[in-house]
């Protein structure tokens, strides 16, 4: 098995994986019912994403590994997601901005793994190029009524992007195995998205009339599996079923 | 308190090219990007579209089911509009 | 309007209805028509809404990455489904802002059956197996009733709601066919899920206050110990089917009437759990109520950027 492939197939599922849990926490919560059914459409994407990497990843590895054993049975310090999507849903605010800055990643990211040797990574991207790309222009429409609408929802919007920077530069780490792929020409060198990454999002956040953060200093970690303390509790609701009751189908 | 509630849209959506827009029903948005938006998350999850309008609500001109009499009976009596008002011998299959 | 003119205008209006000519929102129409319409329409939304609360709470911990797709795809629809009703109810001359106030000061009711707990995942099962079902039952007859903006709405909601049984009994089949431990969790959440459901059918004709003008308006098709016995008659060998036993030791097949006898319903738990009293009232209400105020920000910021962008565009046009 090629275990880098494998690897590099889990730092990109795991991302949407809790991306997914996160918005599916907001099912019947939302401020509008319109806006709950939008934020359950973007969680359906990604678990959509979710199951056509494991499914490939299980695959690859060719033993008894499944899409579910993978996505809810390994522990805690094998998740490779970005911190940036595990952080919780403290308001709307905190939804929409960590939507929008792992949003304009995505994007940038799938772009270019749309061009990947591996016909399968690049036929999954062609097709969440599509759903993130409405991703993209829903968290930024929103991004822009918070950060210009009333006193309050601006400053509510200021305060969850503030938080949430030092969570953004992670996103252009290379990990081993990201190195090892963009060699055999499979992987997104992501350390080469980071420019127009940030000139996108600054712009989009003083068009939505938002103060840039000036904090150069980062949070990392998730990549190599050291997380925050968020993501074990939303382990600890993913995994109860298959933890409790192993070996069993649903 | 909130001193304005988002307003009520109405949507149309075309099923897909050469059919026209149906309404399909109403949502509330603040805007008419968001109604856009909203529209496509609520009235198209099934692939039911492949084009949407929205209009809002308060800017439809409807007319009055009072004045039904006036607005359509009058057209009730004008047969000769329909084919079937002219007579044609058998022989013609096709007209 | 004379008391005769109003008189002669209802007779008219009946006699449209009888010959199953539908309702539009600018026609005139009683008052009475309109206060039942508003009433029994917005606690089908209610109901949706509500509803979407016991199952949102299995979202995060479902089994499987197929279970849970389509567990979220279900709950949404429910959203999708009130936000088709409420908007129907609108017509009729009342805002959801308007309903939803009857909802969070309790004015307004929805259907009791959600202020059950579901505490196990098979609770999922029962409630896309037996919830909806009897559900199913209750609207089909609507697709048809008088009220044009209402029949439009449950036919798209019957449409879309087709796969929502199916996903529930999909789950029993699993549990029923799997290990002892998932059988017993299936029978427990069959046990406790199928009286709520018989009451979920609404009291005894005889206690029914709203049975015939509802007939009349086609609001109802049957009555409700009709569409009760339709539920069990059709619920039963299903169960059967995958090894599963009704909670009722009075069940037995009627050989004469065509259809099962069952025992007595605990009415007063019913109207208990009406008045608020339920092991889940409270909960529910309360994450309504949060949602909404939670949201009040989010919803003024959004008028606040409209009306901005609305007035560059006018600078611009200038």
């Amino acid at each position: 098995m090629n275990q880098n492939l494998y690897n590099y197939i889990l730092g990109i599922a795991d991302n949407s994986l809790i991306l997914g849990q996160r918005l599916g926490e907001l099912t019947g919560h939302g401020p509008s019912l319109e806006t709950d059914i939008a934020c359950t459409n973007i969680s359906l994407d990604f678990f959509g994403q979710v199951r056509s990497y494991y499914q490939y990843a299980a695959k690859i590895a060719g033993d008894k590994r499944t899409e579910d054993n993978i996505a809810m049975l390994r522990k805690e310090r094998e998740y490779v997601n970005v911190l940036l999507v595990e952080q919780p849903n403290t308001n709307f605010a905190y939804t929409i901005a960590r939507q929008f800055l792992f949003d304009v990643y995505h994007f940038l990211f799938l772009t270019e793994l749309e061009k990947s040797k591996d016909l399968t990574l690049s036929a999954i991207a062609t097709k969440s190029l599509k759903e993130v790309s409405y991703h993209q222009r829903f968290s930024t429409d929103w991004l822009k009524r918070l950060g210009d609408g009333t006193a309050e929802s601006k400053e509510k919007m200021q305060e969850a992007i503030n938080d949430l920077w030092t969570y953004t530069d992670e996103l252009f780490h290379q990990t081993e195995a990201d190195k090892a792929m963009v060699k055999d020409g499979i992987g997104v060198d992501v350390t080469a998205l980071k420019e127009v990454y940030y000139k996108k999002v600054n712009e989009i956040l003083e068009e939505a009339t938002l103060e840039i953060p000036e904090s150069k200093w980062f949070q990392k970690g998730g990549k190599q599996g050291i997380h925050t303390e968020h993501l074990g509790y939303l382990l600890s609701d993913l995994q109860y079923m298959q933890r409790t009751y192993p070996n069993m189908e649903w | 308190m909130s001193t304005k509630n988002w307003p009520l849209w109405e949507v149309f959506v075309r099923s897909k090219n050469g059919l026209e827009h149906r309404h399909c029903g109403s949502l509330h948005a603040a805007d008419e990007d968001m109604a856009l938006e909203n529209a496509r998350d609520v009235y198209t999850r099934r692939s039911e579209g492949v084009s949407i309008w929205v209009v809002e609500s308060k800017h439809i001109t409807a007319s009055n089911p009072e004045n039904n009499g006036e607005m359509f009976e009058p057209a009730h009596d004008k047969v000769y509009r329909h084919p079937t008002f002219y007579d044609l011998p058998d022989e013609v299959k096709h007209m | 309007m004379s008391e005769e003119q109003i008189k002669s205008l209802e007779e008219q209006f009946e006699a449209r209805i009888a010959r199953d000519e539908k309702i539009e929102p600018k026609d005139w129409m009683p008052e009475k028509y309109r206060k039942t319409h508003i009433r029994q329409m917005s606690q089908h939304a209610h109901s949706e809404i509500v509803g979407m609360l016991p199952e949102g709470n299995w979202i995060t911990r479902a089994p499987s990455l197929r279970r849970k797709v389509a567990l979220l795809a279900k709950v949404q629809d429910e959203a999708g489904h009130g936000l088709y009703l409420y908007s129907a109810t609108e017509t009729l001359g009342i805002s959801r802002e308007e309903m939803y106030e009857q909802l969070h000061t309790g004015k307004a009711k929805y259907s009791s059956i959600f202020n059950y707990p579901t505490i196990t995942w098979a609770d999922m099962g029962a409630i896309g197996w037996l919830v909806d079902g009897a559900a199913i039952i209750n609207q089909v007859p609507l697709c048809n009733t008088s009220y044009g903006p209402y029949a439009r709405a449950m036919i798209r909601v019957c449409k879309e709601e087709s796969f929502h049984q199916r996903q529930g009994y999909e789950i029993m089949i699993k549990l029923a066919n799997g290990t002892p431990e998932q059988k017993e969790m299936a029978q427990d959440a069959l046990n406790r899920w199928w009286w709520p459901s018989l009451m979920m059918l609404g009291p005894t004709d005889a206690e029914s206050i709203h049975t015939e003008q509802s007939m009349k308006w086609k609001l109802k098709r049957k009555s409700n110990d009709d569409l009760r016995q339709q539920f069990i008659d059709q619920t039963v060998p299903q169960a059967e089917l995958i090894g599963l036993t009704i909670p009722d030791t009075d069940l037995k097949w009627n050989e004469e009437r065509g259809s099962y006898d069952f025992g007595e319903i605990d009415w007063d738990e019913f109207w208990q759990v009406v008045k608020g009293h339920g092991p889940m009232n409270k909960e529910r209400m309360k994450a309504r109520v949060n949602a909404w105020e939670n949201g009040e920000w989010v919803r003024d910021a959004a008028m606040a950027h409209a009306s901005k962008k609305q007035q560059r565009k006018e600078k611009q046009a200038v």
